[in-house]
């Protein structure tokens, strides 16, 4: 058991010293990686962002119910105190006929309302609904609509749709985005990691000539694998946080010209964890296919 | 220990290295394999080391059956076996010392006592003051005298040795044939592959005589038996 931990440590000192004792080449493939890494890293980093800002837009989930004419003062309030006990909302706030020309006429429409021979508006029930989400929404809706009391329901749910829909759009493009540069992450690992192979091969020969596994033989490259996989994850959260930094101003700038403020936050510590594991395994798993792949190609025909 | 049963090498390509040869190595002997160059003799030994299988026949070493020998099983049957090769395949990229380690290390031998190990094979083969050196600071002679350390660090019971006084000059050879001779008188078995047949005459031993891959002489005191050529 000593033994086997020994050997761990002295593969993990061989495949450091291996990283090391080519640092150029150990540097630019580090980079790849990071750049590779960085690219669905950041997507994701953006679309958090942009979550964030829509939320911090008053999404008010307000249907207006546009009660029919005949309905009167009393019966609408009724309707609105029953309204208020439904689960799916969150207030009613009633505003009666007179109330509503008055707001007309507050909004600069005065003259109009006062050419009108009679008030032509009906009492109008807002309510507001307690999940934001566009298909409870629509369901709240179609079953307001159905109320013999009500003409019409007005819910705006476009923008909210569209964002939703972006935002999933830009969901499946990380997932995309992941994918294929996952897969180009290993397959870069493997690739240096069959370099290395045939640069070791007399090393591989004579490990094997005097008795060497398999897996003692393949566990240093694995290591190498997974520390350059890991180096890499740190070199594209380094590339991401230099980003951050570098957008800041002008996201600054621009939030502050809508009047409201808003910072960039980078990955959180989950997050962040996330990658460093998904990049080393990800060389892990690149150098394990590799060394394997190259291990039986070096076998001596039998 | 050894025992061939009409065992048959046929490369890819057709070329018969071995043909029908039975012979048999018992434990504790010291065996000389000569011939001329192409006889056979590196194929005898890459068999018994199951570094190549036979095309046809049977190979028992160790009362393992080699033609059986799972890949898994094959690094744990070598561990039994030290190898000296004519090439020495030493790692030039570590110290002498490191390069004795290594069977040690493969086997998951660590620490003070792997050094201690080591550094008494070392001892015996005279490369005590030189463990730091680079092998190739080492003249052909010291390098081969590495490879025999390396070979006997894990004190195998049996071995191997393919040409090992080639290049060497007589002073080296008789050197190397003292340490060869020493093991033996342990216990260890050896056999080697030589075409000095005046070092054979010196230090007796049995000998088996290849030709064209086919065992045309065994020594006295042998219990081989072969198919000799009419």
């Amino acid at each position: 058991m000593s033994a086997w931990v020994e050997h761990n440590l002295h593969s993990l000192r061989v495949a450091f010293k291996r990283l090391i004792d080519a640092p150029f080449a150990s540097l630019f493939t580090v980079l790849v990686i990071a750049v590779a890494l960085s690219l669905p890293a950041g997507l994701y980093l953006a679309l958090a962002n942009l979550q964030r800002l829509a939320g911090n837009v008053p999404t008010e989930a307000e249907l207006s119910l546009f009660l029919k004419t005949e309905v009167g003062l009393e019966q609408a309030r009724r309707l609105a105190a029953k309204l208020a006990t439904r689960p799916e909302v969150r207030h009613v706030r009633l505003i009666d006929r007179d109330a509503a020309l008055a707001q007309l006429a507050a909004a600069g429409l005065g003259e109009v309302a006062a050419a009108l021979p009679a008030n032509p508006l009906p009492h109008t029930l807002v309510v507001s609904a307690r999940d934001p989400d566009p298909t409870s929404l629509e369901r709240l809706r179609e079953a307001l609509a159905r109320l013999p009391e009500v003409e019409r329901v007005n819910l705006d749910t476009d923008w909210a749709r569209r964002l939703a829909a972006l935002l999933a759009l830009g969901r499946d493009l990380v997932t995309l985005l992941a994918i294929l540069l996952g897969l180009a992450l290993a397959v870069i690992t493997g690739n240096t990691i069959r370099l290395q192979i045939y640069a070791q091969r007399d090393e591989i020969e004579v490990a094997r000539l005097i008795g060497a596994t398999d897996r003692f033989i393949r566990r240093p490259f694995l290591y190498f694998g997974a520390l350059q996989g890991l180096a890499g994850g740190l070199a594209a959260w380094l590339l991401l946080a230099v980003t951050a930094l570098l957008l800041e101003d002008s996201v600054a700038r621009l939030a502050d010209s809508y009047g409201t403020t808003f910072r960039l936050t980078g990955l959180a510590a989950p997050e962040a964890a996330a990658l460093l594991a998904t990049s080393t395994l990800l060389g892990l798993a690149g150098a394990y296919f590799a060394v394997g792949y190259t291990l039986r190609g070096l076998d001596t025909p039998r | 220990m050894i025992e061939f049963d009409r065992v048959t090498k046929r490369y890819p390509g057709g070329h018969e290295a071995l043909s029908e040869v039975s012979l048999r190595i018992a434990q504790g002997e010291m065996v000389f394999l000569t011939g001329h160059s192409g006889a056979g003799k590196s194929t005898l030994l890459k068999l018994i080391a199951a570094i190549e299988r036979p095309t046809s026949g049977q190979i028992i070493v160790n009362g393992q059956n080699i033609s059986r020998l799972k890949r898994a099983a094959l690094p744990y049957f070598r561990r039994n076996i030290g190898l000296i090769f004519q090439d020495h395949k030493l790692l030039y990229d570590r110290t002498v010392f490191d390069n004795v380690l290594l069977p040690l290390h493969i086997q998951g031998l660590s620490g003070h006592d792997a050094a201690k190990r080591a550094r008494a094979a070392l001892d015996k083969v005279g490369l005590l003051g030189r463990e730091r050196a680079r092998p190739i600071t080492l003249s052909g002679g010291e390098q081969q005298r590495l490879c025999i350390a390396r070979a006997i660090v894990s004190r195998p019971a049996l071995v191997l040795a393919d040409e090992p006084m080639a290049n060497l000059d007589d002073a080296y050879a008789h050197e190397i044939m003292e340490m060869f001779r020493a093991f033996n008188q342990v216990g260890v078995t050896l056999v080697i592959s030589t075409h000095n047949l005046d070092l054979i005459r010196r230090y007796g031993g049995r000998r088996i005589t290849l030709a064209h891959g086919r065992l045309i002489d065994a020594q006295p005191n042998t219990t081989v038996t072969g198919s000799l050529p009419a």
